[in-house]
């Protein structure tokens, strides 16, 4: 059967979720081949869960060529690799660098390239969502190895175990692919909270906030929810970048998102339309996000979040 | 010191954007502008031009007939001249042909010290061109910067990813890709507004480039859009107005019945 090659994201070795979530697309197109790029002492345990997860290969990267430079080089192990094994597709994550890796490799394998997308089906046909989720596009590569960047939560991991044959591989890599170094790097730190683009659940929080974000925090927390924020609320520096939900933030598509004082411009629209269930809490009745909602309550955030905490907390005792 | 900016005429955001018969984005019906991203490529490009001797900021542009508007405005921030790229055959072409062609007039350009672009589009939002331009033109990448240092041909960028903020370090030539974070874009000045009608603005085809129709537009785009489907509109939610605390209970109800609680 024809090999699939999955980029595996991972931090430290620490395999995540998406990377899961691509084997499972993986496994309707071909035989998942997870590409591991990493440091020998990490690549044992991710091997047996990717393994785990469907993965019926397991390329080995040493990493020592590769870290420590930006993009280019990844892509130049997925095209040696993607030649090699004369793979069906390429599978990547849908994140800045992800991206940027899709799209060196498409010029290095003379293939057609399609971001974001949000669901993958035999062909490959690609689902993604456009114009700032007003409307749907299905789209297939129609030239060389198709490579698909996807977006988290585009399937459930699958607990099947493949293969799980390990192969080392030993990449080429060129000068100039080492010529943007990675100088210094800072882990961003763990807020103990889920992933913005993986929860299930994400409350955000807007200019309405006014610059208090504990009302939306505790709120999140009493769901177990990742929290989120507007632009509004990231350029007044009431949270970081990395909160940022909309069209320059992160996209999400959770099971519930809660917005709190978000007006809702078409920007942030952009990053949340597709969730399943919208609620908004605002003072203005006239915000357009209450426009896209199943639940929406006009009213002070810093009065109706508090006390549905309190009830939430109560209700679980 | 040789800026060359890629701007893009993108649809409106907010205006009512739709496709044509063929899947590809209706351009001509739909209200154009410089994409608000590609601003703040402008922007950091005048930066750099200011802090660098006998340095010069050409905006690019690959588009149709009404894409002059986006290096017009740029002209107006305060770049020096303009390339409009424009050809029928362009029409439909996805990211790679955009990048081939891009890459085609920066070397016709004679090269460039700094390729400065936006981190995407904000219609197809794809952010792949920067990362293409770098691997066709053989240039470093340096890209998604929410801050920008440079000291002559060093440059210095802080990168904030998923998990880890980075400090990516390169030099000159390089492709720069900016963020709406690297710092407010200016406003054209009613002289930067007369100055422009000034300014030499360059029109190039693609025979000019050297480039083969047969490269480009919809018929050689390397993947196609099989269907385009309206998102139907969310139906009406419930509204209530809280009054004594009838909000948060109507909120904790809601989530009770849908089991998220």
């Amino acid at each position: 059967m024809t090999e699939i090659l999955v980029l595996v994201d991972h931090v430290d070795g620490a395999v995540r979720k998406p990377a899961y979530e691509l084997l499972a697309i993986a496994k309707r197109l071909g035989s998942p081949s997870a590409v591991f790029i990493g440091t020998a002492d990490q690549v044992g345990a991710a091997a047996e869960s990717l393994t785990k997860f469907g993965a019926d290969k397991v390329y080995v990267v040493d990493d020592a060529a590769v870290k420590g430079y930006l993009v280019a080089p990844k892509a130049e192990v997925l095209a040696q690799l993607a030649q090699k094994a004369g793979a069906g597709a390429v599978l990547i994550t849908s994140s800045a660098e992800g991206k940027e890796v899709a799209g060196r490799l498409a010029i290095k394998l003379q293939s057609g390239v399609i971001t974001d997308a949000v669901d993958v089906q035999a062909g490959p046909v690609t689902t993604q969502s456009v114009f700032a989720g007003n409307y749907t596009v299905q789209a297939k590569v129609t030239k060389g190895t198709p490579i698909i960047t996807v977006k988290p939560n585009a399937a459930a991991p699958e607990e099947t175990a493949g293969a799980g044959a390990r192969e080392d591989f030993v990449p080429t890599i060129s000068d100039s692919a080492r010529k943007a170094r990675i100088v210094a790097s800072q882990p961003r730190v763990a807020s103990g909270r889920p992933e913005l683009t993986e929860a299930a659940i994400v409350v955000s929080g807007g200019r309405g906030t006014g610059g208090n974000f504990e009302p939306v925090e505790q709120f999140a927390d009493s769901l177990g929810a990742a929290v989120g924020a507007s632009r509004a609320a990231v350029d007044s520096g009431w949270v970081p970048h990395a909160y940022q939900v909309g069209q320059t933030g992160k996209t999400v598509s959770p099971q519930l998102y809660v917005a709190a004082g978000i007006s809702g411009a078409i920007q942030h629209r952009a990053g949340m339309q597709t969730s399943k269930t919208i609620v908004a809490v605002n003072k203005d009745e006239e915000a357009p996000l209450f426009e896209l909602v199943d639940l929406g309550i006009v009213g002070d955030l810093h009065a109706v979040l508090p006390a549905a905490t309190e009830a939430i907390v109560a209700r679980k005792g | 010191m040789k800026i060359v900016v890629c701007v893009k005429h993108v649809t409106d955001a907010t205006a009512d954007q739709k496709f044509e018969a063929d899947n590809t984005v209706d351009r001509v019906n739909v209200d154009g502008l410089l994409s608000e991203l590609d601003e703040y490529a402008v922007e950091q490009s005048l930066q750099l031009k200011e802090k660098n001797e006998d340095a010069e900021v050409v905006a690019l542009c690959v588009g149709p007939e009404k894409a002059a508007d986006a290096v017009r405005k740029a002209l107006q921030m305060g770049a020096d001249s303009g390339v409009h790229v424009s050809d029928e055959a362009i029409a439909g072409s996805d990211a790679i042909a955009t990048a081939k062609v891009l890459a085609a007039a920066v070397n016709k350009m004679g090269g460039a010290d700094v390729v400065v672009t936006g981190m995407a589009s904000t219609d197809g939002a794809m952010s792949v061109v920067p990362a293409m331009l770098a691997e066709l033109l053989d240039l470093p990448q340096v890209t998604f910067a929410s801050v920008v240092e440079s000291q002559g041909a060093e440059f210095r960028i802080k990168r904030d990813g998923d998990v880890a903020t980075e400090i990516i370090g390169a030099t000159a030539p390089l492709v720069l890709s900016v963020t709406d974070q690297s710092g407010e874009a200016r406003y054209p000045s009613f002289k930067g507004i007369m100055a422009a009608k000034k300014k030499p603005v360059e029109n190039w085809s693609l025979s000019d480039l050297g480039v083969d129709a047969s490269e480009v537009g919809l018929g050689a785009a390397w993947t196609a859009v099989v269907e385009t489907t309206a998102r139907p509109a969310r139906t009406a939610g419930e509204i209530v107005t809280d009054e004594g605390g009838s909000g948060a209970q109507a909120l904790v109800n809601f989530l009770a019945g849908k089991k998220f609680i």
